[in-house]
């Protein structure tokens, strides 16, 4: 709970109004505890009506059994066995739910890698080349633009570009380049990685910016001073300082790739397994027990993930 | 004073507010029935759930018109429309769905037997449906879930199929249609005649078949038969050891990069074969025609080992009773009174009732749709966009060769939960 508002208030700040100067400015008899709580409460109820009980219902759901055209409120394991069907006869070999995972890790591990090295120079050019505050602004409203159409547009506008047929090959091989069109440009984990970055690599831009700009410029003017070189301020003042904008991005497009299966279904053409299609095609088979389970994995293995990255980053101390 | 009154004044705002909100709650949770039908006591209004396939403005402008019957569209894939069904069952009024879904709705008890009686044409129906045969007497293959088996219920409330003729009818038919493969003569240049050529190396990195579980192994089962490699006893109900069978001849030629993709809904088909992605692959018929009016050939391929097939068709919500039931009936009998049916036909799809659907088409849209015969004049669609130039023939010819053709039915099985753990695999190999 109160890591999620860190989220929040870190990276837009002001989204959660009067922590702080309110207080101080209006003084009150009421105990200061008391504001406290009245101010977190709206957050807290939607949290807990939108969030919390719904969890709470996927957990109970995932021990549920069921059949071909209802849910059976009985206890049963049957949704977390079928998942792991032969997973241990298979060994050494990967089951299903082993393959799915470590290809959906893949793609996440390559497409936090490439946003956080897209995202980290973006936002190192915004907070510390960009001088005037109106172009700062005036050029994070720039990487906007892409986000005015909808997701699924700006996915499916790469399968016309990389196609088969489509610009980029027919360009190849009109000069020459090569002589067959490349396949591996659409429908595989190239095409997938290249679209997720497309989307997603705004997500890291805004928190590590936030962090940025709110490191003191004389800190920089101090490690220039004592004779560092502009590598060595970056590793050892600019990096550290950015840290908790740098674990909030990743937390960002860490769980939205790992829960994605949209994107990994339409650029993989459909081939890709995702821990999100597995929830899907249960859903769609009206098997929601089994859903559950499979959500309740996923949001584990997520959950696991976040923890180790948090403990890596204590960002409470670091805000 | 002003600001206890103030204060007031905001707590009892907010008090209504917090209520209006929760009866919006409560009107969209389906928690208080009988809401809208206060409303529309006078104007005849029918909220219908379906698949895209049966739902035009055409058709509902039309039988508002000649039945002042207003029909509200609710469209959703076949896969929500069911998910709806089995938990929203108040959502909606008049249902059009599969058939092959009736083995999950029927025994959920959400759905309504529509009384066989009360259908004016039902005598008229194809024997498609009735009997399992053409009107010619060519007997239909009957593997997977025929909408003969599930045709009728024992009693009003039996959530048993009856064996022979009753009253019940768990679904009027409406609307029908064989599949076959969609291929790009312009790019394969050779005759295709059979499901096996999905597999063909030939055509590697460039075939695709549609990932809808319960559909695509239909469609895998048709090439595993094709291929000689085994023989089922009912491709639309599988034993597990015919799952493994046919999801390990897929998997292998996935594996050797047989697919360029699978595809999911209607226009990612249209687009790989628009695309030239791939050059043969799982399609529905209008998606054949999409790609050919976009003035790319594209053939929906009659092929030697006959067609996957799959049928819809009404029934009404359990919840639907008193006037609102009438109107419903009142909308079917109207549905099968031809226009809607000519329609249907002029869509390359089949209706239920042939009769009345011939009385609203021209002779000459009837000989090209239904007999197989060369276009005298040019074939517009519903909407008057030119499908066939003049002295163009159907794909697979006349509805005795293309539903006599049928070698299976769309199905849910009895190993359908084993299935998708199968297909999972197939896709994450």
């Amino acid at each position: 709970m109160d890591t999620s508002e860190d989220i929040l208030q870190q990276a837009s700040p002001g989204l959660i109004p009067g922590s702080g100067t309110a207080r101080a400015a209006k003084p009150t008899r009421l105990s200061p505890s008391f504001i406290s709580w009245l101010q977190a409460g709206p957050m807290m109820l939607v949290f807990l009506a939108f969030f919390l009980i719904p969890l709470v219902f996927v957990v109970i759901v995932s021990f549920w059994d069921y059949n071909e055209y209802q849910l059976l409120p009985a206890f049963s394991g049957r949704g977390y066995t079928d998942t792991f069907e032969g997973c241990i006869a298979q060994l050494p070999d990967l089951c299903t739910i082993g393959r799915t995972y470590v290809m959906t890790l893949k793609l996440c591990f390559m497409v936090w890698a490439i946003t956080l090295f897209i995202g980290f120079w973006v936002a190192y050019f915004l907070a510390f080349h960009v001088k005037s505050k109106t172009w700062q602004m005036g050029l994070s409203l720039l990487c906007t633009i892409p986000f005015w159409t909808s997701n699924v547009i700006r996915m499916i506008a790469w399968i016309p570009l990389l196609g088969r047929n489509g610009l980029v090959n027919s360009g190849l091989v009109k000069t020459g380049l090569i002589n067959h069109p490349l396949e591996w440009l659409l429908f595989s984990e190239f095409s997938v990685v290249l679209a997720l970055v497309h989307l997603f690599t705004f997500f890291m831009v805004v928190p590590i910016f936030n962090s940025m700009v709110r490191i003191d410029k004389s800190l920089i003017e101090a490690a220039y001073d004592a004779g560092a070189t502009g590598f060595q301020t970056l590793v050892n003042v600019i990096i550290p300082l950015a840290k908790p904008g740098i674990v909030i991005g990743s937390i960002f497009v860490i769980t939205i790739v790992m829960g994605d299966f949209i994107t990994i279904g339409v650029m993989g053409g459909q081939q890709i397994a995702a821990a999100g299609k597995i929830i899907e095609t249960r859903v769609n088979a009206l098997q929601f027990p089994a859903a559950a389970a499979n959500a309740v994995i996923l949001l584990a293995i997520t959950f696991l993930i976040i923890t180790m990255m948090s403990r890596i980053v204590d960002i409470k101390k670091e805000l | 004073m002003t600001e206890t009154t103030r204060t007031k004044g905001v707590s009892r705002r907010t008090l209504l507010k917090g209520t209006a909100g929760l009866a919006g709650l409560a009107a969209g949770s389906g928690a208080i029935t009988g809401f809208p039908y206060v409303k529309s006591a006078d104007a005849k209004v029918l909220r219908y759930l379906g698949t895209a396939v049966n739902e035009g403005d055409d058709i509902s402008k039309q039988c508002l018109k000649d039945t002042g019957i207003k029909i509200e569209y609710i469209t959703a894939t076949t896969d929500d429309v069911t998910k709806r069904v089995m938990t929203q069952p108040n959502s909606f009024d008049v249902l059009d769905t599969e058939y092959f879904s009736l083995k999950k709705l029927v025994p959920s008890g959400n759905i309504l037997a529509l009384d066989a009686r009360k259908i004016k044409e039902f005598d008229n129906i194809t024997p498609v449906f009735t009997k399992g045969q053409t009107p010619g007497g060519k007997k239909i293959g009957n593997q997977g879930t025929a909408p003969w088996k599930v045709l009728y219920l024992e009693g009003k409330d039996s959530k048993k199929f009856a064996t022979s003729a009753t009253e019940f009818v768990t679904l009027i038919p409406t609307v029908y249609n064989a599949d076959t493969l969609g291929i790009r003569p312009d790019l394969i240049k050779r005759p295709i005649s059979s499901w096996s050529e999905l597999l063909n190396p030939e055509f590697k990195g460039k075939a695709s078949i549609l990932n809808i579980p319960s559909i695509g192994i239909m469609d895998a089962a048709m090439v595993v038969e094709a291929t000689g490699k085994y023989k089922y006893a009912d491709k639309g109900n599988m034993t597990k050891e015919e799952i493994d069978l046919t999801m390990k001849v897929m998997t292998e030629a996935k594996k050797a990069g047989q697919f360029r993709a699978f595809w999911k809904d209607f226009n990612e088909s249209v687009n790989l074969m628009a695309s030239g992605e791939t050059v043969i692959q799982s399609m529905w018929s209008p998606a054949v025609t999409k790609v050919r009016s976009m003035g790319i050939a594209c053939t929906f391929q009659p092929l030697k080992e006959g067609y996957r097939s799959w049928a819809s068709g009404f029934c009404v919500s359990k919840g639907v009773s008193g006037a609102k039931l009438e109107w419903a009936y009142e909308f079917v009998n109207w549905f099968l009174s031809g226009y809607a049916g000519a329609y249907l036909n002029r869509q390359g799809y089949y209706s239920a009732v042939l009769s009345t659907a011939k009385a609203h088409m021209e002779p000459y849209e009837w000989a090209y749709w239904m007999e197989g015969k060369a276009a005298e004049k040019d074939i517009k669609a519903p909407d008057g966009s030119l499908l066939e130039k003049a002295g163009a023939v159907r794909d697979g010819g006349s509805y005795e060769d293309r539903m006599g053709g049928v070698a299976c039915w769309n199905a849910v099985m009895d190993e359908n939960d084993y299935m998708v753990r199968k297909w999972n695999e197939f896709i994450a190999a």
